[in-house]
C-alpha cells in the first residue's frame, strides 16, 4: 500500500509529510511530530487523554487516522500556550490542584478549552457533561469542574474588562 | 492497535464514490464518522482494504425542514444534530437522543448515517428511526432508491444496503404529539442496556397514534407495532400503559452479554419503556 502526501496545520504551523494512510493522527503528531502533549491512555477513544482540536472539534486522536486530517487545522495542548507560559485554564487547574498524576492533564485542558469558547459560562453539571469523554483516575473530577469553572468566570471577567 | 494496510480515497461527490464501492467491491468500506469502523479496524475484526472517506461530501451535510418533512444528509454529525435550533424545535426527540450517544468527542465526528448504517443493534438512531417512521436514501449504481427504516435491518450488522450502495440520507415527517427517548446505560459513552423511543399523540384526552421503538434488546432494533395498537384510543391510563408494555415486551429477544442477564434486560426493558410512554403522553 502506498503512503500518501500530508498536509495539516499543527499549532498554527504548516507541516507536509509522507505517512501511511493507516497510520492514527495520535501517532502521526508524537511520533513523527514530536508533539508529545496529547497522550495515548487507552487507544480505543474511552479516555479522551489523546483529545486534540481539528477544525475547531474536540476528537481523540487515537480514533482519527492521518488521512482523515488531510488539510486540516489540529491544536494540542502545545499550542493553547505558544509563548510556554500558562494559559488561564492552566493556571486554574494548577490552583484548584484539578490535577495529581497529570496524565489526563493535556486532554482535560483542550477538551476544556473547546468547553468554554462553546459556552462561555456553564454550570457545574454542563462541565461535567460537556468533559464526560475525558476521564480521570485520580480526582474524582471535583477539582476539575472546579478549575473549569474558575478559568471561566477568569475569562469573562478580562472579558468585561477589556469592554 | 494498528489496522491492516489499505488505500485512502476522498471522493468529492456521491457518484465517484459510488464509483469507488462499484469497482472495490465488498473490499472497500464507506467512512463516516469513523468511531465505529476505526475500532473494528485496530482491532482487525473489519477488513478494509479501500477505505473510502465521505468527509468531503458537501451534499451529505444538508439538513431541510420544508412542507412537514425533515431530510437529514447521511454525513450530519450528532454535534450538528444537537445544535440545530431548527430541528430541536421541529423533532425535539433526535436532539434528546442525540445527547445520549457516547461523549462529546464521539459526538463530533459520529454520524446519523453511520449510526444507521452501520447495523450495530447497539446503535441509538436505527431505533429512533424505527419510531420516526423514516425513509432511508440508498445511492448505488443505478441511483438513488429508497428504504424504509422498518425493512432496512436483517439482523446484526446485516442491512438491506449493498456492497456498491451507501445511506445519503433519511426523510421522516415532522413527528406530532409528545416524545420521549429513554435509555438505561452503565455509564457516559456506553451503549444501552435498554433504551425505547416513544412518540404519542393525543386528541382530547384520547391516544390518536402512539409509535413505540426499542435499542439494543434484539439483533434488530425493533418498532413494536402492538404496543403502539395497545394505546390507540384509549386514554392512556395506568392499565392501558401496562398493556403497551406487555406487548413490547413480547416483541424482543435480548441476549446475555456484559450489561446483564435476559431477565435483566426484560426487567429494564420494561422500566425504560413505561417511561418512554408515561413521558411522551405527558409532553402529547
Amino acid at each position: 500500500m502506498s503512503k500518501m502526501h500530508l498536509k495539516l496545520t499543527v499549532n498554527g504551523q504548516a507541516e507536509e509529510l509522507r505517512v501511511e494512510p493507516r497510520e492514527l493522527l495520535i501517532h502521526v503528531l508524537r511520533e513523527k511530530l514530536n508533539i508529545t502533549g496529547p497522550h495515548i491512555g487507552c487507544e480505543t477513544s474511552h479516555c479522551g487523554a489523546c483529545t486534540v482540536e481539528m477544525n475547531g472539534k474536540s476528537v481523540k486522536s487515537c480514533t482519527v487516522f492521518a488521512a482523515q486530517a488531510d488539510g486540516a487545522e489540529v491544536t494540542t495542548i502545545e499550542g493553547l500556550s505558544p509563548l510556554g507560559e500558562m494559559n488561564v485554564l492552566q493556571n486554574a487547574f494548577r490552583e484548584h490542584h484539578g490535577l495529581q498524576c497529570g496524565f489526563c492533564t493535556p486532554g482535560m485542558i483542550t477538551r476544556a478549552h473547546r468547553l468554554l469558547q462553546e459556552n462561555p459560562t456553564p454550570t457545574a453539571e454542563e462541565v461535567r457533561f460537556g468533559m464526560a469523554g475525558n476521564l480521570c483516575r485520580c480526582t474524582g473530577y471535583q477539582n476539575i469542574v472546579k478549575a473549569i469553572l474558575a478559568a471561566a468566570s477568569e475569562m469573562n471577567a478580562a472579558k468585561e474588562a477589556a469592554e | 492497535m494498528i489496522p491492516s494496510a489499505f488505500e485512502y480515497h476522498r471522493p468529492a461527490d456521491v457518484k465517484s464514490a459510488v464509483g469507488i464501492l462499484q469497482a472495490q467491491g465488498d473490499e472497500a468500506r464507506v467512512l463516516a464518522g469513523g468511531h465505529s469502523l476505526i475500532p473494528m479496524m485496530k482491532l482487525r475484526m473489519a477488513a478494509v482494504t479501500h477505505l473510502v472517506d465521505l468527509q468531503d461530501i458537501a451534499e451529505l451535510k444538508a439538513v431541510s425542514i420544508a412542507e412537514g418533512k425533515v431530510t437529514i444528509g447521511a454525513m450530519v454529525t450528532q454535534h450538528m444534530l444537537i445544535d440545530n435550533a431548527r430541528l430541536a424545535a421541529s423533532v425535539p426527540l433526535l436532539r434528546e437522543a442525540a445527547l445520549q450517544i457516547a461523549d462529546p468527542q464521539v459526538r463530533y465526528c459520529g454520524t446519523i448515517g453511520g449510526n444507521i448504517a452501520n447495523g450495530d443493534p447497539a446503535n441509538d438512531m436505527p431505533g429512533l428511526m424505527q419510531c420516526l417512521d423514516a425513509t432511508l436514501g440508498l445511492a448505488g449504481p443505478n441511483g438513488t432508491r429508497n428504504v424504509k427504516a422498518r425493512d432496512f435491518y436483517e439482523g446484526a450488522y446485516v442491512t438491506a444496503c449493498e456492497d456498491d450502495e451507501l445511506v445519503v440520507s433519511v426523510t421522516f415527517d415532522v413527528p406530532k404529539g409528545g416524545h420521549a427517548y429513554e435509555k438505561q446505560k452503565r455509564k457516559i459513552g456506553d451503549y444501552a442496556t435498554a433504551a425505547c423511543a416513544a412518540l404519542i399523540e393525543m386528541d382530547g384526552g384520547t391516544c390518536r397514534s402512539a409509535s413505540i421503538a426499542m435499542t439494543n434488546l434484539s439483533d434488530t432494533p425493533i418498532w413494536s407495532r402492538s404496543a403502539g395498537a395497545a394505546l390507540t384510543g384509549t386514554r392512556c391510563d395506568t392499565e392501558d400503559i401496562a398493556s403497551a408494555v406487555t406487548a413490547a415486551l413480547a416483541n424482543i429477544n435480548p441476549t446475555e452479554d456484559n450489561r446483564g442477564p435476559v431477565a435483566f434486560k426484560m426487567h429494564v426493558a420494561g422500566i425504560v419503556i413505561k417511561r418512554a410512554i408515561t413521558r411522551a403522553i405527558a409532553s402529547a
